[in-house]
């Protein structure tokens, strides 16, 4: 049961909320106070606009617990158009159509059962392929 | 019973409102009618629509409502923090205790500000939850308040509400008529205690009245609400350019339009039941979403909801100018129809957790 880190993180799980440093502009996720380019405090947030491309990815076919009754899973790593990577699942996918370099859009889904079906459900990021706007 | 005038019968703001911003959410996966027949009539059946949407693993009631009431933000064009209320009716809510509404707030960037609540009336919470919101800000204690109906609907497999149960989700902003894309003259509800269709605690599936749905449930209450609300505004079917009822099959929302007066034409784009089959609580207002993403301005449309135990919500719509400039702005019912991967049975099974693990 991990009730305390599911609360403490919905904020950037939910809606990919990072910060933003006011002395060089860098863009973070996930938010950590201190900004890895230029080392200065940052702690101002900044919602990411969700987009971004498949940098890699893998299948995962044995999946830890949690999420072994969603396998089989594509799990990549998504460089967002504001400059991080992230490592997130895709959803809504088919394997045969993946491909690096894939524009991807951030959607809000279930990511597990905290413990059984007796525990809180977990929701968070995954990323879909992008659906355009007409 | 007390007799009311037609026009007091009408539930009409004292502020006028309208809607600001709407947005639906379809899952990818389809089923066809007749694969549930293949398995469970020897592939003879009469089918009731062609096939239905089904939601994925990773999919609920939750993440459907997020995604609709993200696309009704990017229409309307306000922040979330303007939205006073986060109401989601539905069925399916994922929790028996814990709302859905406070995850939507939270993912939306809407809280702390906001009222939040889960309602609960079969197939037209969504629309119970507009009505509301036309009263919360049509009193002025509020500028928007978003009205949600979204639904995982489940049917016992074999069972003649397994082809259509479906799922999907419709976000509504309701909000002041001088931003709105278009504006809700007059709403009227018509509610009585009908034993049509039920769901126990603790038990999985729905049960239903089989024949009994149609006369004294679904017709009685859908004729009643929008031909009492026709007579009150002193409309008939020739002043509506568009026309929308509640779904739970292709057949009835068409015999219900063809009673009130109704012509094919006026319902065929807000008829999508048999392409996604009946998302309960999101029916009829996905059904509105496709007519609203086609209209024009001055459009008058009549929508009229069903829930079962038993109600309907009529409502009278004027489309106006700001129509076109929001149109585009978020995916559109027909992009979320188009998204469309067809499944088998047992892909369906697993699913929807049809297949007992433990």
């Amino acid at each position: 049961m991990e009730i305390p880190r599911h609360w403490r993180l919905k904020q950037q799980r939910y809606r990919l909320v990072g910060e933003v440093c006011q002395h060089c502009e860098s863009k973070i996720f996930p938010p950590r106070d201190i900004c890895p380019e230029c080392g200065g405090e940052a702690d101002t947030l900044y919602t990411f606009s969700g987009n971004g491309e498949v940098y890699s990815y893998t299948t995962v076919h044995e999946g830890p617990a949690g999420y072994d009754d969603s396998t089989p899973y594509t799990v990549a790593l998504v460089k967002l158009d504001e400059g991080p990577t992230v490592t997130a699942q895709l959803t809504d996918v088919d394997e045969d159509s993946l491909q690096i370099g894939m524009p991807v859009e951030m959607v809000t889904r279930k990511l597990k059962n905290d413990g059984d079906e007796r525990g809180m459900i977990v929701y968070g990021y995954k990323f879909r392929p992008r659906m355009a706007v007409a | 019973m007390t007799t009311l005038k037609p026009s007091t019968k009408l539930l009409k703001p004292a502020r006028s409102v309208g809607i600001t911003g709407y947005g639906v959410y379809i899952p990818r996966y389809r089923l066809p009618a007749q694969e549930i027949a293949r398995v469970w009539a020897g592939g003879k059946a009469a089918l009731p629509i062609k096939e239905k949407a089904v939601p994925g693993l990773d999919e609920d009631v939750i993440t459907m409502s997020i995604e609709a009431a993200r696309n009704a933000l990017a229409r309307a064009d306000i922040h979330a923090h303007q939205l006073r209320a986060i109401w989601v009716g539905s069925e399916s809510h994922p929790y028996a205790v814990k709302p859905t509404s406070t995850v939507v707030a939270e993912a939306i960037g809407a809280v702390p500000n906001t009222q939040a609540g889960d309602w609960e009336f079969a197939c037209k919470a969504g629309t119970e939850a507009i009505v509301a919101s036309m009263g919360f800000v049509g009193s002025s204690m509020a500028d928007y308040a978003m009205a949600i109906g979204s639904d995982t609907a489940q049917g016992r497999p074999g069972d003649a509400l397994e082809y259509t149960a479906a799922a999907g989700g419709a976000a509504f902003i309701i909000g002041p008529a001088e931003n709105a894309l278009a504006t809700i003259n007059a709403s009227y509800s018509y509610v009585t205690d009908t034993p049509d269709f039920w769901r126990r605690e603790n038990q999985k599936y729905p049960e239903h009245g089989s024949r009994f749905t149609g006369e004294p449930a679904y017709f009685k209450h859908t004729t009643s609400a929008g031909s009492t609300m026709m007579e009150a505004l002193g409309v008939t079917a020739k002043d509506y350019q568009w026309a929308i009822f509640h779904q739970p099959n292709a057949k009835f929302p068409q015999r219900a339009a063809k009673m009130l007066g109704f012509t094919p034409e006026q319902i065929e784009p807000g008829l999508l039941a048999p392409v996604i089959g009946n998302p309960y609580s999101a029916s009829a207002i996905i059904g509105l979403s496709a007519v609203l993403d086609i209209a024009k301005p001055d459009d008058r449309i009549l929508l009229v909801s069903f829930g079962s135990g038993a109600g309907s919500d009529a409502f009278d719509i004027t489309v106006t100018k700001e129509i076109t400039n929001r149109q585009d702005k978020a995916l559109k019912v027909q992009d979320y129809i188009d998204r469309r991967t067809e499944i088998d049975y047992a892909t369906y099974a697993r699913m929807r957790g049809k297949i007992t693990m433990k």
